[in-house]
C-alpha cells in the first residue's frame, strides 16, 4: 500500500516537471523578446527540473542514489539563475535595448 | 512512465534546438544552449532510472558543473570580443 502511494506520488511529480520543461521550451520559442524569453527559461527549468528530481528521489527511497539526485538538486538551484543573471548582465552591457510598449497609458 | 517522461524532455530540448538555430542575437543562442543543458542533465538521470542503472548519476553530476561553467566561459569571450567588459568592472 506504501509502495503505491509513493509510487503514484512520484509519477505526479515527473509528469508535472515534463510538463513544466515543454511549457519553459514552448515559452523561449515564442516569446517576442530576449529578456521574456530569459524569464521563461529561468521560472520553468527551475520548477520543472526541480519536480523531476523529486519524482526521482521518491523512486530512489532511502539510499546513496537520493543523496546524488539532492547534490544535483543544489548544484542546479546555485547555477540557474547565476547563469540566467550573468546571460542578462552580458547583454545589457552590449546595449540590447529590452522590447517596451511605448504607447502612452 | 520513464520513457514518457524523456519521451517529453526530448520534445523539449528538439523546441530549444529551433530557438539556438534561429535566435536572432548570439545571447539567444546561449541562452537556449543553457536551457539544453540543464534538459540533458535530467535526460541522464531519468535514463538512468530507467534502465536500471542508477550510476548514471554521476555522469549527470558532472554534466550539472560543466554546463555552468561552459556557459559562463562562452559569456566571457564574447564580452572579450565585444570590448565590454564583464561583471561590471570598468
Amino acid at each position: 500500500m506504501m509502495d503505491l502511494i509513493l509510487d503514484v506520488l512520484s509519477w505526479v511529480c515527473l509528469l508535472g516537471g515534463a510538463i513544466f520543461l515543454l511549457i519553459g521550451a514552448i515559452g523561449v520559442l515564442r516569446f517576442p523578446d530576449f529578456y521574456t524569453r530569459l524569464h521563461a527559461v529561468s521560472i520553468c527549468d527551475t520548477l520543472g527540473a526541480g519536480l523531476v528530481l523529486v519524482g526521482l528521489m521518491l523512486q530512489g527511497g532511502l539510499s546513496l542514489v537520493t543523496v546524488k539526485l539532492l547534490l544535483i538538486f543544489y548544484f542546479m538551484i546555485f547555477t540557474g539563475p547565476s547563469a540566467v543573471h550573468a546571460l542578462a548582465e552580458a547583454a545589457l552591457q552590449d546595449k540590447l535595448k529590452p522590447l517596451v510598449d511605448e504607447r502612452e497609458p | 512512465m520513464f520513457i514518457t517522461v524523456s519521451i517529453v524532455i526530448l520534445a523539449a530540448i528538439a523546441v530549444g534546438l529551433v530557438r539556438a538555430f534561429r535566435g536572432p542575437t548570439l545571447y539567444d543562442r546561449v541562452l537556449a544552449a543553457n536551457m539544453i543543458g540543464t534538459l540533458t542533465v535530467l535526460m541522464v538521470a531519468v535514463l538512468g532510472f530507467m534502465t536500471g542503472r542508477p550510476e548514471f548519476l554521476d555522469i549527470a553530476l558532472v554534466y550539472v558543473l560543466i554546463s555552468f561553467v561552459s556557459t559562463i566561459a562562452v559569456l566571457r569571450v564574447v564580452a572579450l570580443r565585444t570590448g565590454t567588459t564583464g561583471a561590471g568592472k570598468k
